[in-house]
């Protein structure tokens, strides 16, 4: 549980600080006269940057959860490791170069440009489809190479760790979708704007994740 | 020009009020409602907890006298009855309940920042409720797995509703916490960020601290059991092997599992577990913080020390999780750590008990009905408190453990103390929820039959835990070191039990009587100064807050502050018109 410890400390302490800063030195049974600077709203009021990064959150603690599971397995005598496909590879740097694509709309969305704000989410979208499409065929070359889902635990793992990362992908995908849809739809830049750069924020948050869970499998 | 708060931002955009029927009562993004809704649906199946509970009790008071109370009837009841009252009664009414309601009136917000997301999470919420209670009508039934649901028993053949039970009570589960992160990022984003003017994080009163860190618990800690119950349902579907391992039965080996971990699945659960049990602790100190100092007209005593207790104890509940698993085979060097762990997590619990009678100590106590509750609950939770010392150390845990000790103790810790705090919140905030009031005289009867019913019931089980008596056992049969007397007790607390539980009726014909002919509440009627209270209508209306949007000048403890005619002053009331806080009081000194 070393990992999801370690990981959930890190978010905790984060927000502790956070809390500390706000009532350090504060005598809250003084009544004052309220100036601009009572109200201390953090993340200069974005209420849903605030609600994805606490999602994030969230979705870091089960991916941290996982790990441990997967790491305290592996303590237990009997742990075959399992040969991860090459394909995994290509994968990797398809989903680099979709999170990059993101980076790129999000930077012509910050300048208002319509036209390429449309052309950076079809590219972005082109590459995260694949992305999904090369996990499926990584699946199907390990099943064709007989490491089946229940030969043992490394490979349960395995799957449970691509399936739930492509889960979360394929919920990004949905966002990704409406945003896309505003985009053609003749809105301004400033309509998708926002979306486009809560977008770029959760594919660089996946890409995260995935380097670190295929390291892990990589290294295990 | 600098920001703008959210909360004073909405003018800008549509605000519709709901006109007809639906969209104000059924499809409602109405905190308020939304809130009603939870607490309704929360109490229903806490109901039907209740009813399971006292089939149980009546098995265990009375064996081999109830001809429809088969063996494995009876492990579906224990089960059900763990799972409603832990996570579907008290994690729900809580922060899906008292969170919605309090959260945007105490911070003087018009609404959840998400309300839609907000009305999608009390029916994904219902949804969970109706897949949970369809297991009950399935081929072979509700799981009965005991509400831990350790494998491998939990989907191996013998074990009550391993077929259709145990898939439903896992989705069940996996759609509560979808319902959960819906909830609970509104709940966390609303705190964060849609404050009234003025109402600082150190401002708040403490019920929104102890929802807030809940919750935040409840988002890191619902992952836990969220994994856990994906794994088991693949072991149970696909046959993987997370936490099954190879069994060999009866000389041959049935299944085909090989190589899964049934402990893995003990620290992923008891993960969750343990902090659930702050998620609902947690809302109920808060809550009744805020009791303690409105009904005793005195500021809560230590009010940074509560904040920062409340901090502490979310913090600290995530490293004690395996004082759930000593008997588990550890290391034993493990079991020192998390005894460790346990014991320090009593420093800020105690400094929280010993603040709140500071905080009696020479108040004008009123001895209303929701104060009873609050009273009652510091008994209940030192009780169960102290007992829970005697189970976080490893030598005395060991033959404590499984035994009726150790139910005892969670009953009364986690079962007794928050549904006081229900019930007492449900009485302070009836007035302002409803705008009717209730009958005092029988909500003082519900008190004392409850709070008096409990001790009968739960006292003694701490003596036939001390016997050794084994918790989970259909009957005990004819065992030597059990003495006969011991079965007498157990008849004595099922009379308790069922007394208890149909003293529940007169909470409800408390709130019938009240919503049919109760008397019209005044806006205020327990003079408090939370900003709930200074709502322009009773109860309060869409938008909550009328024209203007409150500003917030002070703490949400003015009571009886020296040099004002009136023994409280709400938050919402300027410098200017009156003292400036307890700093006087105290300077004089």
């Amino acid at each position: 549980m070393e990992i999801g410890l370690i990981i959930l400390a890190i978010m905790l302490a984060t927000l502790l600080g956070w809390l500390l800063k706000q009532s350090f030195n504060t005598q809250p049974w003084v009544a004052e006269a309220v100036e601009e600077s009572a109200y201390q709203a953090p993340f200069n009021a974005r209420p849903k940057l605030v609600a994805l990064v606490t999602f994030l959150a969230v979705v870091s603690s089960f991916f941290a959860l996982i790990l441990s599971a997967y790491a305290l397995r592996m303590e237990l005598g009997d742990w075959i490791p399992m040969t991860e496909p090459r394909l995994l590879w290509a994968n990797t740097v398809i989903l680099i170069l979709a999170s990059a694509a993101f980076q790129w709309t999000r930077n012509q969305a910050v300048r208002g440009d319509a036209a390429r704000i449309r052309s950076g989410l079809l590219v972005t979208g082109a590459l995260t489809i694949a992305f999904l499409v090369g996990q499926v065929v990584a699946w199907r070359q390990l099943y064709a190479a007989g490491q089946t889902l229940t030969l043992n635990p490394s490979n349960a793992f395995f799957y449970l760790l691509t399936a739930v990362h492509g889960l979360h992908i394929l919920g990004g995908m949905y966002v990704w979708l409406r945003a896309t849809a505003r985009a053609f739809g003749g809105r301004e830049a400033d309509a998708v704007k926002q979306s486009v750069e809560l977008c770029t924020i959760y594919w660089h948050f996946l890409l995260l994740v995935w380097l670190v869970l295929f390291g892990f499998m990589l290294a295990t | 020009m600098g920001y703008v708060a959210i909360a004073d931002r909405d003018h800008e955009e549509e605000h519709h009020d709901p006109d007809t029927f639906i969209t104000k009562y059924i499809w409602s993004q109405d905190h308020k409602v939304i809130a009603i809704q939870y607490g309704i649906t929360a109490i229903f199946v806490g109901v039907i907890a209740l009813i399971l509970s006292a089939m149980m009790r009546l098995q265990l008071g009375f064996p081999d006298t109830f001809s429809f109370i088969t063996p494995e009837n009876y492990y579906q009841f224990v089960t059900m009855h763990g799972m409603i009252m832990v996570i579907y009664l008290l994690t729900a009414l809580f922060l899906g309940g008292f969170g919605n309601y309090l959260i945007p009136l105490m911070c003087g917000s018009r609404d959840m920042v998400f309300p839609y997301m907000n009305m999608l999470s009390f029916w994904v919420y219902l949804l969970s409720v109706i897949i949970l209670l369809a297991s009950f009508f399935v081929p072979g039934g509700s799981t009965g797995a005991g509400w831990t649901l350790y494998p491998p028993q939990a989907i191996m053949q013998g074990t009550p509703g391993t077929d259709w039970g145990i898939l439903l009570m896992l989705a069940s589960l996996g759609v509560f916490i979808i319902a959960f992160t819906m909830g609970g990022l509104n709940y966390v984003t609303t705190v964060l960020q849609a404050r009234c003017k003025g109402m600082t994080l150190m401002r708040m009163p403490l019920s929104v601290w102890g929802i807030f860190i809940a919750t935040v618990l409840g988002l890191l800690a619902f992952p836990a059991l969220l994994v856990s119950a994906i794994m088991m349902l693949l072991d149970k579907t696909v046959m993987t092997s997370f936490f099954m391992p190879a069994i060999s039965s009866m000389g041959q080996v049935p299944e085909n599992y090989t190589g899964g971990s049934p402990i893995l699945f003990q620290h992923l659960f008891w993960f969750f577990g343990h902090p659930e049990v702050y998620i609902v602790a947690l809302p109920a100190f808060g809550i009744v913080s805020d009791l303690l100092s409105t009904h005793a007209r005195k500021n809560i005593f230590g009010y940074r020390m509560m904040v920062w207790a409340i901090i502490a104890i979310g913090g600290l509940s995530f490293i004690v999780w395996a004082h759930h698993m000593y008997v588990s085979g550890m290391n034993p060097y493990f079991g020192f750590f998390f005894a460790t762990t346990t014991l320090i997590i009593a420093v800020p619990t105690a400094l929280k008990v010993y603040n709140w009678v500071l905080t009696l100590w020479e108040g004008n106590i009123h001895l209303r009905v929701p104060m009873l509750f609050a009273i009652g609950f510091i008994f209940t939770f030192i009780h169960g408190g102290l007992t829970g010392l005697f189970l976080g150390n490893v030598t005395i845990d060991l033959p404590l453990s499984d035994t009726y000790f150790v139910v005892a103790h969670f009953h009364m810790v986690m079962g007794v103390s928050p549904v006081l705090v229900v019930f007492g919140a449900i009485y302070h905030w009836w007035p302002k929820i409803t705008g009717r009031m209730y009958n005092e005289t029988l909500g003082k009867w519900h008190f004392w039959m409850t709070f008096l019913g409990t001790y009968a019931i739960y006292l003694p089980m701490h003596y036939l835990g001390f016997q050794g008596v084994p918790r989970r056992y259909f009957a005990m049969g004819d065992t030597d070191f059990m003495p006969a007397s011991a079965q007498d007790l157990n008849a004595w607390i099922t009379i308790f039990a069922l007394f208890v539980a149909f003293t529940q009726i007169l909470f409800f014909v408390n709130v019938f009587i009240s919503l049919k002919s109760g008397k019209k509440a005044d806006p205020n009627p327990w003079k408090a100064t939370t900003l709930e209270w200074q709502t322009p209508d009773t109860p309060p209306k869409h938008g909550n807050w009328g024209h203007e949007l409150p500003v917030c000048y002070r703490w949400a403890y003015d009571y009886s502050v020296p040099g004002y005619p009136d023994d409280f002053i709400p938050q919402n009331v300027p410098p200017e018109e009156a003292p400036a806080g307890r700093q006087h009081g105290v300077a004089e000194h």
